[in-house]
């Protein structure tokens, strides 16, 4: 058993390795056959890591309701590949898969972590996707979603606050609602409308005057976020406004005026909150605080350690050691039991996504459709490198989640309808350069393939 | 990729290129994920070696499963401890019994020593990958790294076979590298019979604390050793320091206190030099009167008082706590002969005088040569490092002289028929209960040294009598060795 068990470990960085070869391949092809060919693969890729960790797990832990939970996740995954592809013709494939793919390994490791969890996370991902269905029509066809500017953000603001005075602490930061049993997380939702509004109101013109309003709208919602205590939040929707004011005037002074002005507020913060100068000091000397501030990071540099290149193989290593590891920490977890080479292909299928989402935004010649869709594209990927970033020690921890790999329905609801409201903005793209006729419009919705 | 378009936006009309903003916030963050992922690798292939090896890492059994634990060597190639298997069972064997017990450290009931600090080290395996696969494959353990240790086997036997069965602690280091070279405390434990005998040891009836490491956790007031600080302190504080006399009539009165020499010996006119090399209590006592308090407080703390010695064993920290602010005159003349309340452990007064040996610069201690895989391929060789610099040039050369008067003409005779030209300070320091601490630390040879000494005899005592013998036996061992 131990030699099957092993070879696992082998053969699950050899299918992640093909996968992800494939993921960038198929950016370059531009034959259907050579790209249908690929998705197969991609998608074969999918089921048998999938199947080999659900089968490594029951090897080890022999619990029947671990084959029942596989199950119900394959047929999520059939249900989720034939409603999508055969409602939308004309959907990224890769985009799908890549979702599939992160969601795949998010359940792995939660089901090694706690069934329990996993459970919950299957449900609600089972029930985001299939809500969301409607989404990528409704981005598609609807053309007045950009008339609301100020009112999303307003929306967004008020949610905030109601959170901010009725909400409840969780790790630190005032950023959860407890509605009856559920307790949900309303700043992820808040990135959503947030984007939105920004994108509209800047569809408007970028003058001045008009600049200064949203800056203004932008910082309360920061702000607010910095009151919630709500750090890596705080940075994400900053971060956000800063690129998304860069692209909308194309100006290269407002990218650096940006990013100037939000070193000089990271220094205020470090100078007049405690909770900020404990981040920096864990990340400085985390072996100094070992006991208690550092707690957390040693413990994850140890996991990423002790699993190597290879990693210990599934069920194997220790991740449990590390507090908060099935959200803010996965990825320690991962590196631990499935290897560095295997958590390395993961970052490079976030950059994938980027890469995806900014051509998505290249191609839309709609300001609005264009705005949304690098404003999703920073926000997601910074989110991303946040999170990477502060569990290997390469920059300070945030304590944000890895999006669709970390256990958490607020944040696996908001990014499953983030990438649909993409794939809307995808299906435009395509559709736009249909209508209009150009020459290389062929050439170009080719990039993707149908 | 490269598609015409049209600016949406109604301001936007005077841009050239609108995609070329996108294109740099791409660079911008592929950018990032590159210094991540580069961060990533260097970590996992240059830093997490030395991180995982943590006692804080709890990932021993999960490691121990598919590494066979390493051995620790000797420097020069003694096995002392390594695992075999024994009907079918890995058991932890030390071939020298309880000669490394307080080096190597065991490894059940609570690890320590090296069996501690090099716990992640000795269960991970650095031999060739392809090696290590096919071990995982076939459910075969890969063998875990050796460390090679910095201890010198016949030094160790030579101080364990003289400090025999008195309690207390031998300690030899290189000076100019911070090499420990012998580390034996005693009484100490057979770290092979640990299960069969931990109610005994546990009971600890004659009250022996077989698991402190007396070297560098058995706390004792440094006695007359603890002049050559004092009498740097003076030097510092006083310039004309070679003026310096004192008319030393065998006992010295500071109110109801009484300070006597050993014996109630009169040492007549003594000046800074001799009055070290005949360990003058009373003159130092005097010298403790002059002495600014704080002052001395400060140089302690540069030479390590009060703080964490740099070493990754279990150590204990020495204290001072002379301060003018809380602090009478009694003590001071007390503290200056080493008495009063001044603690000291035997490697750091080693420290201490192996930095006078050196230069004035104080070296960290360290026990791990380097660490190989099972194959010998070096993983990680560790360099000698700075510890901090105490003292000039000069001042040790002052003081290191003074230390070869006391082997000459003073309490250290008994050393100075040796081939090599010790130099050293003994040290007696009483106790309220019992014989005095017997003491000595030196250094030899004089001119160029090589090694260092630190002895500390419990309860026996004058240092003349018991440690110096020690440590004639020490540096007999390592020079005739050095002329073979």
């Amino acid at each position: 058993m131990n030699l099957v068990i092993e070879l696992t470990k082998y053969l699950l960085i050899l299918l992640m390795g093909i996968y992800t070869y494939y993921s960038f391949q198929v950016l370059r092809y531009k034959k259907k056959v050579q790209q249908d060919k690929a998705y197969r693969i991609m998608t074969a890729a999918i089921f048998a890591i999938h199947f080999i960790g659900y089968f490594t797990l029951y090897l080890q832990i022999l619990n029947d309701k671990i084959l029942l939970l596989y199950l119900g996740e394959v047929i999520l995954f059939i249900i989720i590949l034939a409603l999508y592809q055969t409602f939308y013709k004309r959907i990224s494939r890769l985009l799908l898969r890549n979702m599939l793919m992160l969601i795949t390994i998010g359940f792995i490791v939660i089901t090694r972590l706690s069934y329990d969890k996993a459970v919950k996370q299957v449900g609600i991902i089972g029930f985001t996707f299939l809500s969301c269905l409607i989404v990528p029509e409704v981005v598609n066809k609807i053309s007045w979603l950009k008339k609301f500017g100020w009112v999303y953000g307003v929306i967004g603001i008020a949610l905030l606050l109601y959170v901010l005075f009725a909400g409840t602490t969780k790790y630190g930061a005032t950023n959860w609602l407890e509605i009856g049993e559920f307790t949900f997380q309303p700043s992820e939702i808040v990135k959503l409308l947030y984007v939105f509004g920004i994108a509209a109101m800047f569809d408007e013109g970028t003058d001045f005057r008009r600049v200064c309003a949203i800056s203004v709208m932008a910082g309360a919602t920061v702000i607010i976020l910095v009151f919630q205590k709500d750090l890596g939040g705080a940075l994400i929707f900053f971060v956000t406004y800063v690129f998304m004011l860069y692209i909308a005037t194309q100006k290269s002074f407002y990218l650096f005026a940006g990013l100037l002005s939000g070193s000089g507020a990271a220094y205020i913060a470090y100078q007049l909150f405690y909770h900020v100068r404990v981040r920096v000091m864990a990340w400085q000397n985390p072996f100094g605080y070992i006991d208690n501030e550092g707690y957390q990071i040693t413990q994850s540099l140890f996991a990423i350690g002790t699993g190597g290149w290879i990693g210990m193989g599934l069920n194997r290593g220790l991740p449990t050691d590390i507090p908060v590891v099935d959200s803010d920490f996965i990825f320690s977890a991962i590196s631990e039991e499935f290897g560095g080479l295997f958590a390395i292909c993961i970052i490079l299928i976030y950059i994938n996504i980027f890469v995806v989402f900014t051509n998505l935004s290249l191609k839309q010649e709609n300001s609005f459709y264009r705005l949304i869709a690098i404003g999703f594209s920073v926000m997601f990927t910074f989110q991303v490198f946040l999170s990477i970033g502060g569990v290997i020690k390469f920059i300070p921890s945030t304590g944000v989640t890895l999006p669709l790999i970390s256990y958490g329905g607020s944040s696996a609801l908001a990014t499953i309808l983030m990438f649909m409201i993409m794939q809307g903005i995808y299906l435009r793209g395509s559709a736009g350069r249909k209508e209009q006729g150009h020459k290389g419009s062929s050439e170009v919705k080719s990039q993707e393939g149908r | 990729m490269r598609t015409e378009e049209i600016p949406q936006g109604k301001e936007n009309k005077k841009n050239k290129d609108p995609n070329k903003a996108i294109y740099n916030v791409v660079y911008i963050f592929i950018g990032l994920f590159v210094l991540a992922m580069g961060y990533f690798t260097y970590f996992i292939v240059f830093r997490s070696n030395d991180v995982i090896n943590s006692t804080y890492n709890k990932r021993q059994d999960v490691l121990a499963k598919r590494v066979l634990r390493g051995e620790i060597h000797s420097a020069d190639g003694q096995i002392l401890a390594r695992t075999v298997i024994q009907d079918g069972k890995e058991v932890r064997e030390y071939p020298f019994d309880d000669m490394y017990a307080h080096v190597v450290g065991k490894y059940v009931k609570g690890r320590s020593g090296l069996e501690d600090s090099e716990n992640i080290r000795l269960l991970t395996s650095n031999i060739n990958p392809i090696e290590q696969m096919y071990n995982d494959l076939t459910s075969q353990k890969s063998p875990g790294d050796n460390v090679v240790t910095t201890i010198n086997a016949m030094l160790q036997q030579v101080a364990y076979e003289a400090i025999g069965d008195y309690r207390g602690a031998v300690v030899v280091m290189e000076p100019t590298t911070g090499k420990i070279l012998a580390m034996v405390s005693k009484p100490a434990f057979d770290p092979n019979l640990i299960e069969e005998q931990w109610e005994e040891y546990i009971k600890d009836e004659k009250e022996e604390s077989p698991f402190l490491n007396r070297a560098t956790q058995g706390l004792y007031p440094p006695g007359s050793t603890f002049k050559i600080l004092t009498t740097l302190a003076y030097m510092r504080q006083n310039p004309s320091f070679d003026d310096y006399v004192y008319d030393c009539d065998g006992s010295i009165k500071e109110g109801s206190m009484v300070i006597n020499d050993y014996n109630k010996k009169g040492h007549g006119e003594v000046d800074l030099a001799s009055s070290l090399a005949k360990s003058c209590n009373t003159s130092y006592s005097n010298i403790g009167k002059l002495l600014d308090r704080d002052q001395f407080f400060a140089l302690t703390e540069e030479f390590l008082f009060n703080k964490n010695l740099p070493i990754t064993m279990a150590s204990s920290r020495s204290s001072f706590t002379l301060q003018k602010s809380y602090s009478s005159v009694k003590e001071a003349m007390q503290t200056a002969i080493g008495q009063g309340k001044t603690l000291v452990t035997p490697l750091h007064n080693l420290m201490i005088v192996s930095t006078i040996a050196n230069g004035g610069a104080m070296m960290k201690p360290y026990v791990v040569d380097h660490v190989e895989n099972a194959d010998g391929g070096i993983v990680k060789t560790n360099s000698p490092e700075l510890s901090t610099k105490p003292m000039t040039a000069q001042e040790a050369e002052y003081l290191g002289n003074m230390m070869r008067k006391v082997v000459t003409d003073g309490t250290g005779r008994k050393l100075k028929d040796l081939n090599v030209k010790v130099a050293g300070k003994t040290g007696s320091a009483d106790q309220a209960k019992g014989k005095a601490h017997s003491w000595f630390v030196g250094y030899a040879p004089y001119e160029n040294p090589e090694i260092a000494v630190s002895v500390v005899v419990e309860s026996v005592g004058t240092g003349n009598e018991f440690a110096v013998p020690i440590a004639r036996k020490i540096f007999e061992a390592y020079f005739n060795m050095e002329n073979e």
